[in-house]
């Protein structure tokens, strides 16, 4: 497991790279690999955004962040995780998160990396301040729930 | 004795402060902890509470040393 709070941008394709590249013991292995990337937008409820300062609870933050990822390797069968969340002053077109899992078969990929996400949407210690093409400043009041649909 | 107490987001603007201190000469609970510090604020309906980082209810129990942060809804990923 790999779990980084970023405060510069990071390219989520080279990490991803990256980490694959490095995880030898991996090779072979894996037959799934299940990526969520989380990317800001120039708009929200309906106002244009001009940035956005991502504010964090130091040491809560990774600590509900790793045992969110603990918690999905106990219910799937994970060979490695790795979680990016940005921090700090962020623009548009800006990566915001990434969630990368490896296992042997897809259910495990596609379910833990959406598990992952849908539980640090709701329970990590993160808050979004966005800055509007107006000038107005303002907080983000709540994050909605991102099962839209039941299979 | 004493705790100490932090505010983040827009609680943090809302009470105008990053933290407090306090003294206390026996445990309280989280409530009480907060009326302690913001008499004059009722407590957020949405306010989330942690105690030495974990998540916790209002009736939770806090300590000598403890840390006590109050927050909104978190909005990160």
């Amino acid at each position: 497991m790999t779990i980084k709070l970023c405060a510069e941008i990071f390219d989520p394709w080279q990490e991803l790279a990256d980490f694959q590249g490095q995880a030898a013991g991996m090779a072979g292995k894996y037959g799934a690999t299940g990526i969520f990337v989380g990317t800001m937008r120039d708009f929200n409820q309906g106002d244009e955004v001009r940035g956005m300062h991502l504010e964090h609870y130091p040491g809560m933050t990774e600590k509900q962040l790793q045992r969110i990822v603990e918690q999905a390797q106990g219910q799937w069968q994970l060979l490695d995780v790795l979680l990016i969340h940005r921090i700090g002053q962020v623009s548009p077109n800006d990566t915001l998160v990434l969630v990368a899992v490896w296992s042997a078969h897809r259910g495990d990929a596609f379910d833990a990396s959406r598990f992952i996400m849908e539980n640090l949407k709701s329970q990590a210690p993160f808050w979004k301040r966005e800055t509007l093409e107006s000038g107005q400043i303002r907080w983000v009041k709540k994050n909605s729930n991102g099962y839209l649909k039941q299979p | 004795m004493s705790i100490k107490v932090l505010y983040f987001a827009s609680l943090k603007d809302r009470v105008g402060r990053s933290g407090d201190e306090l003294n206390i000469e026996a445990p309280l609970s989280v409530l009480e902890v907060w009326q302690r510090v913001n008499p004059n604020m009722n407590i957020p309906d949405t306010l989330l509470a942690a105690v030495n980082m974990e998540y916790v209810g209002l009736e939770a129990e806090v300590n000598d040393g403890d840390d006590v942060a109050f927050f909104p809804p978190v909005t990160g990923g």
